[in-house]
């Protein structure tokens, strides 16, 4: 369970207030304008952003004043999920031991990631010698070899093709089945938070809302969702 | 950030290095300061030596960015081939060493040079580069490169669509002389002249070897001959104590004013090439990039040519000074590089200690070495420490060049991979041994390479240390040509720029190894 306590960040003129919990498990997708604090959020649960106030706090433990690496998260940003210099299966071995010192267990459980997201016997590549859509995939099997509690995405796949960008989407909702991981997933598109998470929270105007059925938010936008959406959600999609 | 921590515990290591290196620098400069005072209120000659050194770092400094101005705009032009090749080559006296320049000078414009040899033919007297000239031709041809590159660096960075822009409204070259190179120009060009300025102050093996006497000798060789002929340690130090407040004064307006890169990277790009001209302008242009290139180029051939006839002529002495020159030069290198590296790390979260770690520009070489003198020689013979202190007052000298290569690659690296690199957990040595290092190989290399070089080729601080029996190869090679071994001379000569090239090139090449990614 994930709980931002009367969380607030203030920075100059830009404020975010958090305050909400989302059950183990849930799948949530975080829209709203640019700018608004999506990004801020994401960080403050991962820890790269410090609190003006509030707490955090992550299946019962306050993590407010843990490292990011400390506190059991996965993410990925929009870019740089992967180190170049290392290989494919480096890359993945990072989430089992960030000293890649692995038994021939844990190699053994990078390969067979691998294998799952369409990859196998690709582990001695460098991640230049793959496509787009392939490196996304690489990412997905770090965050499955992980097996983290917590999985926040920021816009990973923003930079993919549409249909690309759906397989994805498909391969990150069967990762979480196997590991049963909470998510957070950032986007702009509202077709994403259909297609993958049921829960959807809008963070608009300094407040991050606490996650509502995506259906029904769709279904009756609030007034800051339908500003966001302009006037496409009345329309048909293909225009 | 909020991973505090983690970062401090980073940071800590190279913030203690930094601060190492400026209590360091502290304490060398308050011993001179300390003993300044023994030697009296400065007396005349000291006085001409502080106006010498500032008018001749000053004419360098002019004649240098003069000469740069038309070098720099034919460069920018005219794209030929071995374009990249010369532009390379500019960058090439950072790492060659001083007195192998000042020796191919002497072989081409000296007394029994290549020029004199024409002009004797032609009934004419012959030329000497000794004095104020020959000091200014030798700052020349080891500035003009670098003020060429940091000018070039402001014509690449004019943008196209001006010049293109300029083509549309029917500018002609004095037009875009007017509108668009020269604002550029009153940009760039005191940063050049400064560089340049700073340069020329603390220079000591060009004066040794051209100047000299009453009327050619600046503050540091005035330190020199202090400690070597009067052995007057109070006037030393406050010698010492003036070029420190003259150098500190001119790198803290620097500082404040300008940056100095110098490296210009990218500047090998493919030129568009406006309005190229008149045949006039080309022909101009043509003669000064040729005119340059024999300037820099036929010194350096002269070098090698008649080093390779010397090599037979030359002592087993010159060997030993190999020997030492090259484990100096590794020591300070690897000294600075690692302390560079720790600094830059610290830097992302203290930008303080990159300015502490750099305080050794703020003093000459020759100060610190007056410093650590009047510190050991209470104790111990200074002589036995030479090859020591000559190592570490190098890398001291050698941290802000390596700095201002590793640090933007360390900041870099932070920002693209510092977060995904936080939340997998990757401290400690894991950090360095899988993101730092084979990230920032390429910076270490070319830092390595040319700290390694510059070390090797420095006359200074040994000069005031070493005693008769020892030697670094610059060393050596000075007293050869003091005894008037000239083919022996040339000989390290080759040995000596054979060396820092080659050490150059073993370092930067690690760097580039599988950098690929």
């Amino acid at each position: 369970m994930l709980r931002l306590e009367n969380v607030q960040v203030a920075q100059d003129d830009f404020t975010l207030n958090a305050d909400f919990t989302i059950d183990r498990g849930a799948r949530v997708a975080v829209i709203g304008p640019s700018g608004a604090g999506k990004s801020t959020l994401l960080n403050v649960i991962a820890g790269f952003q410090p609190l003006t106030a509030g707490r955090v706090w992550l299946n019962g433990q306050d993590i407010t004043d843990l490292s990011p690496g400390q506190r059991g998260v996965s993410m990925l940003f929009q870019d740089n999920n992967l180190f170049p210099h290392l290989s494919v299966a480096q890359n993945v071995g990072l989430g089992l031991r960030p000293d890649l010192r692995l038994t021939t267990t844990q190699q053994d459980q990078v390969r067979a990631a691998l294998v799952q997201v369409g990859l196998g016997g690709m582990g001695d590549r460098k991640p230049a010698q793959l496509s787009g859509g392939q490196q996304s995939r690489v990412a997905l099997a770090r965050v499955l070899v992980q097996r983290r509690g917590l999985v926040l995405l920021d816009e990973p796949f923003a930079a993919l093709g549409p249909a690309l960008k759906m397989e994805m989407l498909d391969l990150l909702a069967q990762v979480l089945d196997g590991t049963g991981a909470t998510l957070l997933l950032v986007t702009h598109d509202p077709e994403d938070a259909k297609r993958i998470a049921p829960l959807t929270m809008l963070v608009a105007d300094g407040m991050a809302q606490a996650p509502v059925q995506t259906a029904a938010l769709f279904a009756a936008p609030p007034a800051a969702l339908r500003a966001y959406l302009g006037d496409s959600v009345d329309l048909p999609r293909n225009l | 950030m909020a991973n505090r921590p983690v970062a401090i515990r980073r940071a800590l290591p190279g913030a203690l290095a930094a601060a190492c290196v400026a209590a360091f620098v502290a304490s060398a400069l308050g011993a001179v300061l300390w003993f300044a005072g023994g030697g009296g209120w400065p007396d005349a000659a000291d006085w001409a030596a502080l106006r010498f050194t500032v008018m001749q770092a000053g004419l360098s400094a002019v004649f240098s960015v003069t000469l740069a101005i038309p070098v720099a705009r034919a460069l920018a032009r005219r794209s030929f081939p071995l374009r990249g090749a010369l532009i390379v080559l500019l960058g090439a006296p950072f790492i060659l060493p001083v007195i192998v320049a000042v020796m191919g000078l002497l072989t081409v414009f000296g007394r029994s040079g290549i020029v004199s040899d024409f002009l004797a033919l032609l009934g004419l007297p012959k030329l000497s580069i000794y004095g104020l000239h020959g000091v200014l031709l030798a700052h020349v041809f080891l500035n003009l490169p670098l003020a060429t590159r940091i000018l070039l660096q402001g014509w690449q960075d004019i943008p196209a669509e001006r010049f293109r822009l300029a083509a549309t409204l029917g500018m002609g070259p004095a037009q875009i002389q007017r509108f668009l190179e020269w604002p550029m120009l009153r940009a760039t060009a005191p940063a050049a002249l400064l560089a340049v300025f700073g340069m020329c102050l603390n220079s000591f093996a060009v004066v040794l070897m051209l100047g000299g006497g009453p009327k050619s000798t600046t503050l540091e060789l005035a330190i020199y001959q202090a400690f070597r002929f009067d052995f007057d340690l109070g006037r030393a130090a406050t010698l010492a104590a003036i070029q420190a407040l003259l150098v500190g004064g001119v790198v803290w307006i620097a500082l404040r004013f300008t940056r100095l890169d110098g490296q210009g990277a990218g500047m090998d790009r493919p030129r568009h090439i406006w309005g190229a001209g008149s045949r006039w302008l080309r022909l101009q242009d043509t003669l000064l990039i040729v005119l340059a290139a024999l300037f820099l180029l036929v010194p350096l051939g002269a070098v090698v040519l008649r080093g390779v006839v010397g090599l037979a002529d030359v002592p087993p002495s010159v060997w030993g000074a190999f020997g030492a020159s090259v484990s100096v030069a590794l020591v300070s290198t690897v000294l600075a590089v690692v302390v560079s590296l720790w600094v830059a790390i610290a830097a992302l979260r203290w930008g303080w200690t990159e300015v502490l770690a750099t305080l050794g520009l703020s003093v000459s070489p020759l100060v610190l070495g007056t410093g650590l003198f009047l510190m050991v020689n209470p104790w111990i013979n200074p002589a036995r420490l030479a090859f020591a202190v000559t190592a570490l007052v190098n890398a001291v000298m050698l941290i802000p060049f390596a700095l201002r290569v590793i640090a933007p690659a360390l900041r870099a690296i932070e920002a693209d991979y510092g977060r995904q690199a936080d939340i997998l957990g990757l401290t400690g040595w894991a950090r360095m041994r899988l993101l730092i290092l084979p990230r920032a190989r390429r910076g270490l290399g070319f830092a390595a390479g040319l700290a390694a070089a510059m070390s090797m080729g420095d006359l200074g601080v040994i000069a005031l240390f070493a005693d008769p029996h020892q030697a670094t190869l610059p060393l050596q090679m000075y007293r050869l040509m003091g005894a008037y071994r000239m083919e022996a001379a040339a000989g390290a000569a080759l040995i000596l720029l054979g060396g820092s090239l080659a050490l150059f090139w073993i370092f930067d090449r690690w760097g580039r190894g599988d950098a690929k990614a």
